[in-house]
């Protein structure tokens, strides 16, 4: 299926669309039964799970390090990112890399999610801003919602994401023992 | 078209005067000093050659000497490449045997009408 | 025709800067008083084609700033002029003014004018003309403002060549066909003086002409023509027997530099240097890359292939090619140290100027080469501690005759070879560190407590402590709020390190070590658990097994164990990194001790597996720095493994015994 999704991608990507005028292009993934979507062209590659590197001294999201032809990327579990519950990673279970830009210039960061389900056109009209959800997520990182097939797909903001400080005061107290 | 060797001490300089004779149909062999310039020279036989005057190793005017003494270089068209506040080189080049001369700074079109005056 | 000479403004930059280079350390050298006419002959070639070149290529403000530059050294060169300590300082200001225009040119950064006009109107006055027009307009080929211009019906030329004008390459056909450009030519041939065949040598000319030029021809044309040969020949130019009608008509100018030429097609081809070439720094590291990957996979298959008998012989050629091709490919991004140690005798005449002292600055090993970024990164670092050799190593004069030493101060600046390492020295025979200064500074300071008992290189090693200083007013030059202990970050974090030795009144010698390169390095995988790092094999002393009367746990300081008559503490990796071991008990694994900068750790490991080479890859490309790690690598497997960062380690172990005292008072 990851697979699938990517080739799709790639096609789509040919043909340009994701380029035209009012559509935004979305490679949407589950996470925990919700949707979220990811610009798609931020999207580098879709492969399934392997084993990584754990690195040590970092926070329990980041999983480890994995070599991607050569480039050492770092992997990010986006369930305890998102602070939801843990799951057994299964063989639908896949790592999005993309790249996330910041000040310093364009890194690459893979993220482990339940499953990639689709490619998404999204009419501009159809992103609205983001309601608050309360605790229960943290809305930061989220750029708008888009309806699509009266799903709520979650659209993130990955550079946000990757480029606040990743460790809440807590997690710094505790990786000092 | 014919065959040129161009010797110079700066890059810049070769690239200019080898993209300008190429571009004009000739075919072009560079030497960043005098030295290598006669060792090319040696193993080959040019049409022409365009030459610096100041340059490491061996300079200009030996570089002409050494060239004219040389069977195959004894009518050669040589041009030295010179600037205005050297005039007395001028004078030194031709006593080695030099054709004439350019005075540097020189513009492509410049180069090319010099040397279709000496070439055959 | 259309040949935009803009394309070779890159190359003419690069090698103008190198040029400027030449210059300055040539009038270092200068400087330095020792005749050396190679020196004056490079300084001037340099300028020489700068000059040449910024004009061609239309930079005529830098052409015309070169030329007094140039006019100046020429009469140097000739010895018309002596070369004066003025006049080498003010040709060193043109050197870094001619940098600033270019780069000016080159990036658009920021030109100071005021400064430009200064040193160019001082550089007019000694050489004293004040020469109004700058000769540097785009070439014409020659003058036009030839006397005889006048025009007329025609002219009567007598050409004699001298005998030998045929070796020098001119031939008077060419002038014969020039001048029939010019109008209607007769040429008449007399043979008077062509010898019997039998004495005939085919290479002289022995012809002379008559020639006859009719038509409306300036003057000026036909010296033209003869401009090449003027001195190797009798020539006489005298106007026809003027008809009444030659008043002077406009002379429709047919000069030579008017005169059309074969239309030129632009070839694209890229000129090739026979030498060299330059390459971008980026295709050399993305080959680096691919190499580094080619080894991954040559490592993958011999563990794969040492099933298959048959490929055993291919698969060895194909690691000792691959090896061969890294070490190849690693050395095209070494250079030599000199291009950082360049720049240092220019700085010690500057600063040795402005401190009224007298330092001379030998250098040597500038051919010893090393990997670019480490010269880059290295380059600060250096500059600091040659500073502070100048400002508070070398003594004045006056104190260094009364404490019976030559007056000018001397700083060696050498590199070398050692082990896999490359070493640079910096020395001076100055004044030396006085130890009980620097012990007090740091009691003071609270970095050493006043009741221990250091050994002299101890209390040496107290100026790399963060916010140590013992400059007794911070001073213009070195005082400029970094501290040794940033020159000693700065050169770890390169994987090397830096060490002082000192006798006071004698002068000080400052020691630092360097990798040869930041791109491989020698391993040794160790097993944490379940999971494998590496540990640079240049920081391990030795491994070993303890035994329980080796331990002792020392309260505030954690757990250390004695190895010869020294105390050295605990790091069990396996808590720091927050893995599961197989062994806990220490008596079961293994102790690497690693050294870094004279600080010995013993790490807990379980096992030590094999030793290889790897390349490092950075973790900070797309993630960030991580405490105690300093790298992975890609092992043959296609898995990643992290590299230990040993100085780091020592650091989170100083810290892990804080947490340990916070503990133990909790």
């Amino acid at each position: 299926m990851a697979t699938a999704a990517s080739t799709e991608a790639m096609q789509l990507d040919q043909r340009g669309v994701g380029l035209d005028g009012d559509n935004a292009q979305f490679l949407s993934f589950i996470l925990a039964g919700e949707h979220y979507g990811i610009d798609i062209l931020r999207v580098q590659e879709i492969k399934g799970w392997t084993p990584v590197t754990r690195v040590p001294q970092t926070p329990q999201h980041m999983k480890g390090v994995l070599n991607l032809r050569g480039t050492v990327v770092p992997i990010v579990d986006m369930r305890m990112r998102f602070s939801l519950e843990e799951i057994e990673y299964t063989p639908l279970t896949v790592v999005i890399v993309m790249s996330v830009k910041s000040d310093t210039g364009e890194r690459l960061v893979g993220i482990v999610v339940d499953a990639v389900s689709d490619v998404l056109n999204v009419p501009a009209e159809n992103i609205k801003p983001t309601p608050d959800f309360g605790d229960k997520v943290s809305t930061e990182f989220i750029n708008g919602l888009a309806s699509v097939d009266d799903k709520m797909v979650m659209l993130l903001d990955v550079d946000q994401l990757f480029n606040t400080n990743e460790l809440p005061a807590e997690e710094i107290l505790e990786q000092v023992k | 078209m014919s065959s040129i060797l161009a010797v110079d001490d700066s890059a810049s300089m070769r690239q200019m005067i080898a993209h300008t004779l190429k571009g004009a149909g000739h075919d072009v062999t560079e030497a960043g000093d005098g030295e290598e310039a006669l060792g090319k020279a040696k193993s080959g036989k040019f049409d022409l050659v365009v030459t610096d005057i100041n340059m490491p190793k061996m300079d200009g005017i030996t570089l002409i000497k050494e060239l004219r003494a040389l069977a195959n270089y004894k009518g050669t068209p040589i041009l030295t490449l010179t600037t205005e506040a050297s005039a007395d080189k001028k004078q030194e080049g031709k006593a080695a045997g030099a054709t004439g001369w350019i005075v540097k700074p020189f513009d492509p079109d410049t180069l090319l009408n010099t040397i279709s005056k000496v070439l055959k | 025709m259309a040949i935009d000479v803009s394309q070779f403004l890159q190359t003419f930059y690069e090698e103008s800067f190198e040029g400027l280079d030449i210059m300055e350390s040539g009038l270092l050298n200068l400087d330095g008083g020792s005749e050396n006419s190679e020196s004056i002959n490079d300084i001037f070639r340099a300028a020489h084609s700068i000059k040449g070149g910024s004009g061609t290529f239309g930079l005529n403000a830098v052409a015309s700033f070169t030329h007094v530059l140039e006019s100046l050294l020429d009469e140097m060169r000739d010895g018309r002029r002596q070369i004066t300590k003025e006049g080498v300082n003010l040709l060193l200001e043109s050197v870094d003014c001619l940098r600033e225009m270019l780069k000016a040119s080159q990036g658009g950064d920021e030109l100071d004018a005021q400064r430009i006009a200064d040193v160019h109107g001082r550089l007019e006055a000694m050489w004293g003309k004040k020469e109004a027009a700058s000769p540097v307009a785009t070439a014409s080929g020659a003058d036009n403002e030839s006397a005889a211009s006048e025009a007329n019906s025609g002219w009567d030329i007598k050409f004699s060549p001298f005998a030998y004008i045929l070796k020098t390459g001119n031939e008077p056909a060419r002038m014969f066909r020039e001048l029939g450009e010019l109008g209607e030519l007769t040429v008449t041939v007399n043979t008077d003086k062509v010898p019997d065949f039998s004495e005939m040598d085919p290479d002289e000319c022995f012809l002379s002409w008559d020639l006859k030029l009719e038509g409306n021809v300036k003057r000026s044309a036909i010296d033209d023509v003869f401009s090449w040969i003027e001195e190797d020949c009798d020539l006489k130019i005298t106007p026809i027997a003027s008809k009444p009608d030659t008043a002077s008509q406009p002379a429709a100018a047919s000069g030579p530099t008017a005169a059309p030429t074969s239309a030129s097609a632009r070839s694209g081809g890229a000129t090739a240097e026979a030498a060299s070439i330059r390459v971008g720094i980026d295709k050399v590291d993305s080959v680096i890359n691919l190499v580094g990957e080619l080894v991954i996979t040559q490592s993958m298959l011999s563990t794969t292939g040492e099933a298959y008998p048959a490929l055993q012989a291919g698969l060895a050629q194909l690691e000792r090619n691959t090896r061969e091709l890294q070490e190849q490919v690693m050395r095209m991004r070494m250079l030599p140290v000199s291009f950082v140690f360049n720049r240092f005798p220019r700085l010690v005449h500057d600063i040795s100027q402005k401190l009224g002292k007298q330092i001379e600055l030998k250098m040597s090993g500038e051919q010893t080469e090393l990997d670019k970024t480490v010269i880059e990164k290295v380059t600060d670092p250096l500059v600091h501690l040659i500073r502070n050799s100048l400002d508070h190593g070398i003594e004045m004069p006056e104190d260094r005759r009364a404490a019976g030493k030559p007056a000018t101060g001397t700083v060696w600046l050498d590199a070398y070879h050692k082990g896999g390492n490359i070493i640079i020295e910096v020395k001076d025979d100055g004044k030396g560190i006085d130890k009980s200064v620097v012990l007090a500074k740091a009691i003071e300071r609270g970095l050493v407590d006043a009741s221990v008992h250091l050994e002299d290189e101890q209390i040496l090693d107290l100026i790399f402590q963060p916010g140590f200083s013992t400059a007794k007013e911070v001073s213009d030059l070195s005082g400029r709020g970094v501290g040794m202990d940033v020159v000693r970050r700065n050169i770890q974090s390169l994987g090397g390190g830096v060490e002082i030795r000192s006798k006071e009144g004698e002068g000080s010698t400052i020691t630092v070590r360097l990798p040869l390169t930041l791109a491989i390095l020698d391993g040794q995988t160790v097993e944490v658990g379940t999971e494998n790092y590496i540990v640079p094999l240049v920081s391990i002393v030795e491994s070993t097994q303890i035994k329980p009367e080796m331990l002792n746990y020392v309260a505030g300081k954690g757990e250390t164990f004695m190895l010869r008559d020294e105390y050295i503490p605990v790091i069990r990796l396996y808590e720091i990194f927050d893995s599961k071991p197989r062994h806990t008990d220490i008596t079961k694994g293994l102790l690497v001790v690693v050294e870094s900068d004279g600080k010995k750790i013993g790490l807990f490991v379980d096992d030590l597996l094999g030793q290889q080479q790897v390349v490092i890859k950075s973790l900070e490309t797309n993630y960030k720095k991580v405490d105690g790690i300093s790298g992975a690598t890609i092992l043959g497997d296609g898995s990643v493994a992290l590299i230990l960062d040993i100085p780091g380690l020592i650091r989170l172990s100083q810290q892990n015994c804080n947490t340990d005292r916070l503990k133990m008072s909790a």
